[in-house]
């Protein structure tokens, strides 16, 4: 395992830095074991930010999930259990995305 | 609910409004209907093929695309802006309705608040 340069609160400092070994390394630091449902939440908020240069508030990505990944899954519940507390940040910085703003 | 117009009037990077602009946008679409304005040199945020590399700035132009997820579908800009900067329909990043200046002066009109920036 190498290590991997995060600012303070954990987030990538370069986001070219990211990589499945890396985001399983992060989520490691957050106390989680990456299963499929976590990555495609994962892949669908890294495309959303590599189209629009921003990162989608809760709502906007409750509503992509729905709209990719179905009606099932599109619920703040399903991403609050995979990625308890706050799914926000904790998927952003799994994701190697920058802090969301608005998200302390 | 009050309807807001946020009208955004200066070319990119040299300041920081443009971008400020689309903040608000990106805000208060959370709480009421925005429609959004490029007036005067605001067209040149939405013009293809920005480069801001080289001034070591985010280019945010591809940004406004994402508005349509936030229920932001009333966005406009000024025909006479773009004609008066050699500017078409087709060299924008986004798809956006051309209005008269007779249209400008009715959403200035029939929104309930009016941002400028």
């Amino acid at each position: 395992m190498h290590c991997i340069d995060t600012d303070r609160e954990g987030y990538l400092k370069d986001l070219s830095d990211w990589s499945a070994d890396v985001a399983v390394q992060l989520a490691e630091s957050e106390s989680l074991t990456l299963t499929d449902n976590h990555w495609e939440v994962i892949h669908l908020i890294r495309d959303f930010y590599m189209k629009y240069k921003i990162s989608p508030t809760m709502r906007v990505l409750v509503r992509q999930v729905r709209d990719k990944l179905g009606v099932e899954k599109g619920r703040s519940f399903h991403l609050l259990t995979l990625f308890p507390d706050n799914p926000l940040k904790r998927l952003s910085k799994i994701a190697g995305l920058p802090k969301p703003p608005n998200c302390d | 609910m009050k309807s807001f117009l946020i009208i955004t009037r200066r070319s990119p990077y040299g300041t920081s409004y443009g971008k400020e602009a689309l903040d608000a946008v990106l805000m208060a679409s959370a709480f009421v209907p925005v429609s959004l304005l490029f007036l005067d040199d605001g067209v040149f945020q939405i013009k293809q093929h920005q480069d801001a590399d080289c001034i070591e700035i985010k280019d945010y132009s591809p940004t406004f695309a994402v508005l349509e997820q936030y229920d932001v579908k009333n966005i406009y800009v000024s025909a006479s802006s773009l004609q008066h900067r050699g500017l078409t329909e087709k060299d924008l990043v986004l798809d956006v309705e051309v209005i008269s200046d007779a249209r400008i002066a009715n959403l200035l009109d029939t929104n309930a608040v009016v941002l400028s920036f």
